[in-house]
Protein backbone atom coordinates (compact mmCIF):
# COMPACT_ATOMS: atom_id res chain seq x y z
CA UNK A 1 0.00 0.00 0.00
CA UNK A 2 1.45 3.54 -1.03
CA UNK A 3 1.14 6.30 1.79
CA UNK A 4 -0.33 9.55 0.49
CA UNK A 5 -0.87 13.30 1.55
CA UNK A 6 1.35 12.39 4.43
CA UNK A 7 1.88 15.97 4.68
CA UNK A 8 -1.30 16.86 5.74
CA UNK A 9 -0.36 15.07 9.56
CA UNK A 10 1.78 18.85 10.14
CA UNK A 11 -1.51 20.42 10.46
CA UNK A 12 -2.28 18.07 13.01
CA UNK A 13 0.69 19.43 15.00
CA UNK A 14 -0.70 22.34 16.80
CA UNK A 15 -3.44 20.75 18.23
CA UNK A 16 -0.86 18.00 19.49
CA UNK A 17 1.18 20.82 21.08
CA UNK A 18 -2.38 22.14 22.93
CA UNK A 19 -3.27 18.41 24.03
CA UNK A 20 0.27 17.78 25.34
CA UNK A 21 -0.29 20.96 27.72
CA UNK A 22 -3.52 20.87 28.42
CA UNK A 23 -3.63 16.89 29.08
CA UNK A 24 -0.48 15.03 28.70
CA UNK A 25 1.61 17.04 31.16
CA UNK A 26 -1.39 17.20 33.71
CA UNK A 27 -1.44 13.32 33.75
CA UNK A 28 2.08 12.51 34.12
CA UNK A 29 2.14 14.48 36.78
CA UNK A 30 -0.58 12.87 38.56
CA UNK A 31 0.83 10.04 38.04
CA UNK A 32 4.29 11.34 39.57
CA UNK A 33 1.97 12.13 42.48
CA UNK A 34 0.47 8.46 42.91
CA UNK A 35 3.80 7.20 43.71
CA UNK A 36 4.70 9.84 46.30
CA UNK A 37 3.23 11.86 49.44
CA UNK A 38 3.42 15.30 50.00
CA UNK A 39 3.33 17.20 53.10
CA UNK A 40 3.56 20.84 50.88
CA UNK A 41 5.75 23.27 50.54
CA UNK A 42 6.70 21.24 46.80
CA UNK A 43 8.02 18.05 48.55
CA UNK A 44 7.70 14.18 48.22
CA UNK A 45 8.56 11.03 49.23
CA UNK A 46 8.37 7.65 47.42
CA UNK A 47 5.72 5.51 48.65
CA UNK A 48 6.08 3.24 45.50
CA UNK A 49 2.68 1.83 44.79
CA UNK A 50 1.04 1.88 48.24
CA UNK A 51 -1.90 4.10 47.50
CA UNK A 52 -2.87 2.36 44.79
CA UNK A 53 -3.15 -0.49 47.13
CA UNK A 54 -4.90 1.63 49.55
CA UNK A 55 -7.36 2.73 47.12
CA UNK A 56 -8.07 -1.09 45.56
CA UNK A 57 -8.77 -2.33 49.42
CA UNK A 58 -10.86 0.47 50.37
CA UNK A 59 -14.34 0.22 50.35
CA UNK A 60 -14.76 4.09 50.40
CA UNK A 61 -13.94 3.67 46.68
CA UNK A 62 -16.01 0.34 46.00
CA UNK A 63 -19.18 2.11 47.14
CA UNK A 64 -18.29 5.80 45.17
CA UNK A 65 -17.49 3.09 42.11
CA UNK A 66 -20.70 1.22 42.29
CA UNK A 67 -22.58 4.49 42.64
CA UNK A 68 -21.23 5.84 40.01
CA UNK A 69 -21.65 2.99 37.86
CA UNK A 70 -25.39 2.78 38.68
CA UNK A 71 -25.79 6.24 37.60
CA UNK A 72 -24.44 5.87 34.43
CA UNK A 73 -26.19 2.48 33.77
CA UNK A 74 -29.55 4.45 34.68
CA UNK A 75 -28.74 7.43 32.42
CA UNK A 76 -27.78 5.32 29.19
CA UNK A 77 -30.83 3.72 29.98
CA UNK A 78 -33.34 6.15 30.65
CA UNK A 79 -31.80 8.69 28.18
CA UNK A 80 -30.45 6.85 24.85
CA UNK A 81 -34.77 5.40 24.40
CA UNK A 82 -36.49 8.60 25.11
CA UNK A 83 -34.23 10.39 22.78
CA UNK A 84 -34.43 7.76 19.96
CA UNK A 85 -38.47 8.42 20.77
CA UNK A 86 -38.76 12.44 20.60
CA UNK A 87 -36.17 12.55 17.77
CA UNK A 88 -38.45 9.61 16.10
CA UNK A 89 -41.91 12.23 17.09
CA UNK A 90 -40.35 15.65 15.85
CA UNK A 91 -41.59 16.63 12.61
CA UNK A 92 -39.20 16.59 9.74
CA UNK A 93 -40.80 19.61 7.50
CA UNK A 94 -42.25 23.12 8.04
CA UNK A 95 -41.63 26.08 10.87
CA UNK A 96 -42.50 23.61 13.78
CA UNK A 97 -39.19 21.92 12.75
CA UNK A 98 -36.98 25.10 14.08
CA UNK A 99 -39.27 25.57 16.97
CA UNK A 100 -38.67 21.85 18.01
CA UNK A 101 -34.59 22.22 17.77
CA UNK A 102 -34.39 25.47 19.37
CA UNK A 103 -36.67 23.93 21.99
CA UNK A 104 -34.16 20.88 22.23
CA UNK A 105 -30.93 23.05 22.31
CA UNK A 106 -32.32 25.01 25.23
CA UNK A 107 -30.81 22.95 28.22
CA UNK A 108 -27.79 22.31 26.41
CA UNK A 109 -27.07 26.02 26.77
CA UNK A 110 -27.31 26.18 30.10
CA UNK A 111 -24.18 25.87 32.48
CA UNK A 112 -23.64 23.03 34.83
CA UNK A 113 -23.44 24.59 37.87
CA UNK A 114 -26.66 26.83 36.89
CA UNK A 115 -28.61 23.59 36.16
CA UNK A 116 -27.50 22.41 39.65
CA UNK A 117 -28.74 25.71 41.40
CA UNK A 118 -31.81 25.91 38.67
CA UNK A 119 -32.98 21.98 40.33
CA UNK A 120 -31.36 22.76 43.85
CA UNK A 121 -34.25 25.36 43.93
CA UNK A 122 -36.95 23.81 42.42
CA UNK A 123 -36.73 21.21 44.77
CA UNK A 124 -36.87 22.62 47.99
CA UNK A 125 -39.71 22.01 50.06
CA UNK A 126 -40.10 25.34 51.62
CA UNK A 127 -40.18 27.25 48.14
CA UNK A 128 -39.18 25.15 44.97
CA UNK A 129 -42.20 24.69 42.77
CA UNK A 130 -41.27 20.81 42.49
CA UNK A 131 -40.80 20.96 45.98
CA UNK A 132 -44.23 22.73 47.00
CA UNK A 133 -45.95 21.07 44.44
CA UNK A 134 -45.10 17.25 45.48
CA UNK A 135 -45.75 18.09 49.25
CA UNK A 136 -48.89 19.33 48.18
CA UNK A 137 -50.43 16.59 46.68
CA UNK A 138 -49.33 14.55 49.63
CA UNK A 139 -45.97 12.91 48.34
CA UNK A 140 -43.25 12.66 51.39
CA UNK A 141 -40.43 14.88 49.41
CA UNK A 142 -37.22 15.78 50.59
CA UNK A 143 -33.83 14.91 48.79
CA UNK A 144 -31.90 16.58 51.36
CA UNK A 145 -32.49 14.00 53.61
CA UNK A 146 -34.05 10.97 51.68
CA UNK A 147 -32.19 8.87 49.80
CA UNK A 148 -34.29 7.95 46.95
CA UNK A 149 -35.50 11.37 46.29
CA UNK A 150 -32.34 12.40 46.05
CA UNK A 151 -31.25 9.83 43.22
CA UNK A 152 -34.46 10.61 41.53
CA UNK A 153 -33.83 14.31 41.47
CA UNK A 154 -30.18 13.77 40.11
CA UNK A 155 -31.70 11.26 37.35
CA UNK A 156 -34.16 13.84 36.36
CA UNK A 157 -32.39 16.63 36.12
CA UNK A 158 -29.49 14.59 33.89
CA UNK A 159 -32.30 13.60 31.59
CA UNK A 160 -33.75 17.27 31.76
CA UNK A 161 -30.60 18.16 30.63
CA UNK A 162 -28.83 16.13 28.33
CA UNK A 163 -31.31 14.24 26.77
CA UNK A 164 -31.40 16.75 24.19
CA UNK A 165 -28.41 15.63 22.79
CA UNK A 166 -29.35 12.10 22.02
CA UNK A 167 -32.51 13.63 20.44
CA UNK A 168 -30.39 15.72 18.40
CA UNK A 169 -27.89 13.45 17.40
CA UNK A 170 -30.41 11.08 16.71
CA UNK A 171 -32.41 13.40 14.66
CA UNK A 172 -29.76 14.49 12.54
CA UNK A 173 -29.42 10.78 11.64
CA UNK A 174 -32.61 10.42 10.93
CA UNK A 175 -33.57 13.42 8.76
CA UNK A 176 -30.50 12.26 6.33
CA UNK A 177 -32.05 9.16 5.32
CA UNK A 178 -33.33 9.28 1.90
CA UNK A 179 -37.44 9.21 1.14
CA UNK A 180 -36.71 6.51 -1.32
CA UNK A 181 -36.25 4.23 1.55
CA UNK A 182 -39.67 4.76 3.05
CA UNK A 183 -41.30 4.56 -0.19
CA UNK A 184 -39.97 0.90 -0.76
CA UNK A 185 -41.17 0.21 3.07
CA UNK A 186 -44.39 1.21 2.15
CA UNK A 187 -44.82 -0.59 -0.77
CA UNK A 188 -43.61 -3.98 0.95
CA UNK A 189 -46.20 -2.61 3.56
CA UNK A 190 -44.00 -2.71 6.20
CA UNK A 191 -45.15 -2.14 9.87
CA UNK A 192 -44.05 1.11 11.93
CA UNK A 193 -41.82 -1.49 13.61
CA UNK A 194 -40.39 -2.91 10.71
CA UNK A 195 -39.24 0.60 9.49
CA UNK A 196 -37.53 1.31 12.07
CA UNK A 197 -35.94 -1.81 13.26
CA UNK A 198 -34.22 -2.12 9.77
CA UNK A 199 -34.31 1.56 8.12
CA UNK A 200 -33.84 4.04 10.65
CA UNK A 201 -31.82 2.58 13.45
CA UNK A 202 -29.32 0.84 11.23
CA UNK A 203 -28.81 4.45 9.80
CA UNK A 204 -28.89 6.07 12.99
CA UNK A 205 -26.47 3.78 14.36
CA UNK A 206 -23.19 6.00 13.97
CA UNK A 207 -24.76 8.92 15.59
CA UNK A 208 -26.05 6.84 18.15
CA UNK A 209 -22.72 5.26 19.20
CA UNK A 210 -21.94 8.86 19.48
CA UNK A 211 -24.47 9.36 21.83
CA UNK A 212 -23.84 6.71 24.27
CA UNK A 213 -20.12 7.17 24.53
CA UNK A 214 -20.84 11.35 25.61
CA UNK A 215 -23.30 10.18 27.82
CA UNK A 216 -22.13 7.53 29.72
CA UNK A 217 -18.39 9.18 29.46
CA UNK A 218 -20.19 12.45 30.93
CA UNK A 219 -22.29 10.93 33.26
CA UNK A 220 -19.78 9.30 34.71
CA UNK A 221 -17.18 12.25 35.32
CA UNK A 222 -20.69 13.89 36.48
CA UNK A 223 -19.53 16.66 39.60
CA UNK A 224 -20.82 19.78 39.09
CA UNK A 225 -24.95 19.32 39.39
CA UNK A 226 -24.61 16.74 42.20
CA UNK A 227 -22.86 18.79 43.82
CA UNK A 228 -24.29 21.73 43.49
CA UNK A 229 -27.89 19.39 44.38
CA UNK A 230 -27.32 17.28 46.81
CA UNK A 231 -23.35 17.76 47.79
CA UNK A 232 -22.68 14.38 47.70
CA UNK A 233 -25.70 13.11 50.52
CA UNK A 234 -27.72 12.40 52.01
CA UNK A 235 -24.77 10.69 54.11
CA UNK A 236 -22.94 9.90 50.88
CA UNK A 237 -25.40 8.71 49.01
CA UNK A 238 -25.10 10.29 45.83
CA UNK A 239 -20.84 10.75 46.53
CA UNK A 240 -19.65 9.73 43.08
CA UNK A 241 -16.40 9.18 42.02
CA UNK A 242 -16.01 12.77 41.06
CA UNK A 243 -16.95 14.33 44.11
CA UNK A 244 -15.12 11.75 46.49
CA UNK A 245 -12.02 12.52 44.02
CA UNK A 246 -12.06 16.46 45.16
CA UNK A 247 -12.92 15.82 48.80
CA UNK A 248 -10.08 13.65 48.87
CA UNK A 249 -7.54 16.07 46.59
CA UNK A 250 -8.77 19.33 47.93
CA UNK A 251 -10.83 18.58 50.44
CA UNK A 252 -8.04 16.65 52.52
CA UNK A 253 -5.46 17.57 50.28
CA UNK A 254 -4.47 13.92 50.10
CA UNK A 255 -2.09 14.18 46.73
CA UNK A 256 -0.94 10.76 46.50
CA UNK A 257 -3.91 8.90 47.17
CA UNK A 258 -5.95 11.19 45.00
CA UNK A 259 -3.57 10.73 42.12
CA UNK A 260 -3.91 7.03 42.41
CA UNK A 261 -7.17 7.30 42.61
CA UNK A 262 -8.18 9.28 39.26
CA UNK A 263 -5.55 7.06 37.65
CA UNK A 264 -7.80 4.01 38.42
CA UNK A 265 -10.85 6.09 37.19
CA UNK A 266 -9.08 7.30 34.03
CA UNK A 267 -8.54 3.22 33.68
CA UNK A 268 -11.75 2.29 34.00
CA UNK A 269 -13.32 5.40 31.79
CA UNK A 270 -11.05 4.08 29.09
CA UNK A 271 -12.07 0.35 29.48
CA UNK A 272 -15.41 1.12 29.01
CA UNK A 273 -15.34 3.49 26.56
CA UNK A 274 -13.46 1.22 24.81
CA UNK A 275 -15.83 -1.99 25.56
CA UNK A 276 -18.91 0.77 23.86
CA UNK A 277 -16.93 2.23 21.02
CA UNK A 278 -15.52 -1.80 19.37
CA UNK A 279 -18.85 -3.36 20.24
CA UNK A 280 -21.10 -0.99 18.54
CA UNK A 281 -18.64 -0.46 15.48
CA UNK A 282 -18.37 -4.61 15.35
CA UNK A 283 -22.21 -4.33 15.41
CA UNK A 284 -21.87 -1.74 12.55
CA UNK A 285 -19.40 -3.95 10.90
CA UNK A 286 -21.54 -6.97 11.39
CA UNK A 287 -24.80 -5.34 9.66
CA UNK A 288 -22.45 -4.05 6.67
CA UNK A 289 -21.20 -6.95 5.89
CA UNK A 290 -24.30 -9.11 6.20
CA UNK A 291 -26.23 -6.21 3.97
CA UNK A 292 -22.98 -6.69 1.32
CA UNK A 293 -23.96 -10.11 1.62
CA UNK A 294 -27.64 -9.65 0.36
CA UNK B 1 12.75 30.64 30.44
CA UNK B 2 14.22 29.00 33.62
CA UNK B 3 10.82 29.62 35.36
CA UNK B 4 9.59 27.51 32.04
CA UNK B 5 12.15 24.65 31.69
CA UNK B 6 11.59 24.06 35.90
CA UNK B 7 9.55 20.63 36.01
CA UNK B 8 10.24 20.28 39.70
CA UNK B 9 6.53 21.54 40.36
CA UNK B 10 5.77 17.75 38.00
CA UNK B 11 7.57 15.87 40.96
CA UNK B 12 8.88 13.69 38.87
CA UNK B 13 10.92 10.67 39.55
CA UNK B 14 13.36 8.00 37.90
CA UNK B 15 10.63 5.02 38.06
CA UNK B 16 7.91 7.37 36.59
CA UNK B 17 10.41 8.73 33.79
CA UNK B 18 11.20 5.40 33.04
CA UNK B 19 7.61 4.44 32.55
CA UNK B 20 6.87 7.50 30.40
CA UNK B 21 10.25 7.07 28.36
CA UNK B 22 9.44 3.36 27.73
CA UNK B 23 5.56 4.06 26.93
CA UNK B 24 6.87 7.15 23.90
CA UNK B 25 9.70 4.93 22.51
CA UNK B 26 6.84 1.82 22.02
CA UNK B 27 5.08 4.84 20.22
CA UNK B 28 8.11 5.66 18.68
CA UNK B 29 8.78 2.20 17.27
CA UNK B 30 5.14 1.94 16.60
CA UNK B 31 5.90 4.73 14.23
CA UNK B 32 8.83 3.39 12.40
CA UNK B 33 6.76 -0.39 11.84
CA UNK B 34 3.99 1.55 10.50
CA UNK B 35 6.38 3.92 7.97
CA UNK B 36 7.96 0.58 6.53
CA UNK B 37 5.05 -1.90 6.91
CA UNK B 38 2.07 0.98 6.45
CA UNK B 39 -1.76 -0.08 6.59
CA UNK B 40 -1.81 -1.24 10.16
CA UNK B 41 -2.11 -4.66 9.11
CA UNK B 42 -5.84 -5.41 10.34
CA UNK B 43 -7.10 -8.92 11.32
CA UNK B 44 -9.62 -10.69 12.67
CA UNK B 45 -8.00 -12.70 15.63
CA UNK B 46 -9.47 -14.25 18.59
CA UNK B 47 -12.01 -11.40 19.66
CA UNK B 48 -13.84 -11.80 16.20
CA UNK B 49 -13.05 -7.86 15.23
CA UNK B 50 -10.81 -6.84 13.26
CA UNK B 51 -7.70 -4.92 15.17
CA UNK B 52 -5.15 -2.99 13.60
CA UNK B 53 -1.22 -3.24 15.41
CA UNK B 54 -1.92 0.14 17.24
CA UNK B 55 -5.45 -1.44 18.41
CA UNK B 56 -3.12 -4.08 20.08
CA UNK B 57 -0.72 -1.84 21.39
CA UNK B 58 -3.76 -0.33 22.92
CA UNK B 59 -5.08 -3.61 24.06
CA UNK B 60 -1.76 -4.53 25.59
CA UNK B 61 -1.57 -1.50 27.24
CA UNK B 62 -4.75 -1.15 29.13
CA UNK B 63 -4.89 -4.85 29.17
CA UNK B 64 -1.43 -4.67 31.49
CA UNK B 65 -2.81 -1.78 33.65
CA UNK B 66 -5.58 -3.85 34.86
CA UNK B 67 -3.44 -6.75 35.24
CA UNK B 68 -1.00 -4.60 37.57
CA UNK B 69 -4.14 -3.01 39.39
CA UNK B 70 -5.66 -6.79 40.02
CA UNK B 71 -1.70 -7.47 40.97
CA UNK B 72 -1.66 -5.23 43.78
CA UNK B 73 -5.15 -5.77 44.74
CA UNK B 74 -5.18 -9.22 45.34
CA UNK B 75 -1.24 -10.62 45.53
CA UNK B 76 1.22 -9.62 47.80
CA UNK B 77 3.96 -11.29 45.60
CA UNK B 78 6.39 -8.94 44.13
CA UNK B 79 5.43 -6.78 41.18
CA UNK B 80 7.64 -7.67 38.88
CA UNK B 81 5.52 -10.95 38.41
CA UNK B 82 2.66 -9.39 37.64
CA UNK B 83 4.94 -7.10 34.94
CA UNK B 84 5.96 -10.66 33.35
CA UNK B 85 1.96 -11.33 33.22
CA UNK B 86 1.73 -8.34 30.90
CA UNK B 87 4.14 -8.66 28.51
CA UNK B 88 3.02 -12.78 28.09
CA UNK B 89 -0.24 -11.30 27.37
CA UNK B 90 1.18 -8.52 25.30
CA UNK B 91 2.64 -11.34 23.35
CA UNK B 92 -0.85 -13.03 23.23
CA UNK B 93 -2.38 -10.24 21.73
CA UNK B 94 -0.03 -9.00 19.43
CA UNK B 95 0.24 -12.61 18.14
CA UNK B 96 -3.14 -14.22 18.44
CA UNK B 97 -5.67 -11.09 18.57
Amino acid sequence: MKMQHNKAWFMVLPMLLVVAVSAIIPLMTVVNYSVQDSFGNNEFFWVGTEWFQEILASERFHNALQRTLLFSGLILVIEIPLGISIALAMPRRGIAVSFCLVLMALPLLIPWNVVGTIWQVFGRVDIGLLGRGLSSLGIDYNYTQDVFDAWVTLIVMDVWHWTSLVVLLCYSGLVSIPEVYYQAARIDGASRWSVFRFIQLPKIKRVLLIAVLLRFMDSFMIYTEPFVVTGGGPGNATTFLSIDLVQMAVGQFDLGPAAAMSLIYFLVILLLSWVFYTVMTSLDNDSNSAGRGR
Amino acid sequence: MEGLLDLSWMAWTKPTAIFFIAIATLLSLMTVWEYFSPGGAPRVGLLRFETTRGDRLFVSLLGSAFICLGWLAFSSASLWIGLGFCVIYALVVFLWV
